[in-house]
């Protein structure tokens, strides 16, 4: 069923499983406890931070599907984003899990694109049992994106830090435990903003209207907590005064964002963190475990995404931001 | 911060710049000229204990200590690099290890490390001067330009 441009799901998809890897940085963060698997070495034993971060994805998705009691045989659709060109982390993922895959590209918003797309998918009854993730990489982002990770340049006290890490999820017909209801497709918002080490600020409006988008659609859901992906301190308060500005104010206990959350504040880190796995990491470790615990019930997580690439930054491009929202409900035995 | 090249924006875009401009943290300019100039300075003073050794306990004189020296800082900048070292000390002297020869060192280090993983020819060698490769353009260009100017002031004015 479709409302604006919400799909709100008329067989809400279990989120049978997921799973969450971090790197040595995630692992020194107030959310270590919730990650599956935390790696010491940021090169995974890897000879490539590119071959790393496929690694990265390939680890989520194992675990998600084994602790879903699956074999990856199983899976009938796999959908996957990372940040890398040609989204290579993903489909070299894709490669080994060796089952039907799409691969998606929304920047650092892959994380719910695919949720989104998964669970159109299991609610359509075209599939019964999906997988999706996204993963990311720091040094192989700065390496893409910025300056080699061993390069001595200043950062801004707006640039963000990319997460090294992977998140991936089973969806599955099955009607038990969390359930995706409702997902809310993002538009492209294009501020003029052109400075790629102040992500925050770029997205932020996108994020905003996603936000006011659903909350249009649904009239006014109640949610125990809405998460923005990737804003960082000065997306996140842009994000939450523009909301206000527009008569939508949510409480500051209700309205965080994935970025602010997965590090310490002592973190250098600059104004948080960013990266296609920052949302996935804390959804499918931190916020599912909450929900599986009862602690929280209704969830709104409105991955953002920049749509930049260092061509159409060099090229003065403003950045382009898209968010994507889905809405997440707990069952009541768990 | 956000706009230094600012294109034409629509007054929406504009509207929300300036929103967005009031909650920026700016670059703290001040702490990071102090730090620039602690660290630079610190650099230079290594530097020139580094001459001063040259000179005092091999055969160098003012003129010709000069290279050895350069040499030597580019080495522990490179170490330096290779150790993970330098771009965290970067993070926090800014200007400071970037302005000295050592910055020009890191970048090229940087570079050939970080695309190590796409082989020596394509890899190492392609990408070294990704980063310096500006600066050596420009660099010699200017020299030019300066050195033509040079030479026509001093014809110009009857060979003074």
């Amino acid at each position: 069923m479709i409302q604006g441009r919400t799909w709100v799901f008329a067989n809400p998809p279990s989120i049978t499983a997921s799973a969450a890897v971090g790197g040595p940085f995630e692992a020194k963060g107030p959310l270590a406890d919730d990650f599956d698997l935390l790696h010491e070495d940021l090169w995974l034993g890897q000879d490539s931070y590119e071959k790393a971060e496929k690694k990265l994805l390939e680890q989520a998705s194992e675990r998600a599907i084994d602790k879903a009691g699956m074999r990856k045989e199983d899976i009938q659709f796999f959908l996957a984003g990372d940040l890398m060109n040609q989204v290579i982390s993903s489909n070299f993922a894709a490669r080994t899990l060796a089952v039907p895959y799409l691969g998606l590209f929304g920047a650092c918003s892959s994380s719910m694109e695919s949720l989104a797309l998964g669970s159109l998918l299991v609610d359509s009854g075209y599939a019964e049992r999906v997988l999706v993730g996204t993963a990311s990489h720091n040094a192989a982002a700065e390496k893409q994106f910025r300056y080699p990770t061993e390069y001595g340049s200043q950062k801004p006290p707006t640039a963000q830090w990319t997460v090294t890490g992977a998140g991936a999820a089973v969806l599955t017909n099955r009607e038990e435990g969390i359930r995706v209801t409702s997902a809310t497709v993002g538009r492209v918002v294009d501020m003029g903003i052109q400075d790629p080490f102040n992500m925050g600020a770029a997205m932020a409006p996108a994020a905003v209207d996603t936000i006011e988008a659903h909350f249009r659609d649904l009239k006014n859901p109640e949610y125990d907590l809405i998460l923005t992906g990737d804003l960082g301190k000065i997306g996140h308060t842009t994000a939450a005064d523009l909301l206000e500005k527009h008569g939508l104010k949510l409480p500051n206990d209700r309205f965080g964002d994935c970025g602010l959350m997965i590090y310490r504040e002592d973190q250098p880190v600059q104004a948080g963190a960013s990266g296609c796995a920052c949302s996935a990491c804390v959804t499918y470790g931190h916020v599912l475990n909450r929900m599986r615990k009862g602690e929280l019930k209704k969830v709104l997580i409105v991955a953002t995404g920049a749509l930049l690439s260092p061509l159409s930054y060099q090229q003065n491009e403003s950045i382009p931001c898209i968010a994507h929202a889905v809405a997440l409900e707990g069952g009541v035995s768990s | 911060m956000s706009n230094k090249q600012k294109k034409k924006l629509s007054p929406v875009q504009q509207e929300y710049q300036d929103f967005v401009n009031k909650r920026e943290p700016q670059r703290p300019l001040f702490q990071n000229c102090i730090r620039a100039f602690l660290v630079g300075g610190t650099i230079c003073l290594i530097g020139q204990l580094i001459s001063q050794f040259y000179m005092q306990f091999l055969d160098f004189n003012e003129q010709t200590a000069g290279d050895p020296t350069v040499a030597t800082l580019v080495f522990l900048a490179v170490l330096f690099t290779g150790l993970g070292v330098y771009d965290h000390l970067a993070q926090w002297a800014g200007a400071g290890t970037a302005i000295p020869v050592t910055g020009f060192a890191n970048s090229i280090a940087s570079a050939a490390i970080e695309h190590r993983s796409e082989g020596f020819v394509l890899g190492v060698g392609g990408n070294m001067f990704k980063l310096a490769g500006s600066v050596i353009v420009f660099g010699v260009f200017a020299a030019f330009v300066i050195a033509t100017l040079k030479v026509i002031l001093l014809q110009g004015l009857g060979g003074v």
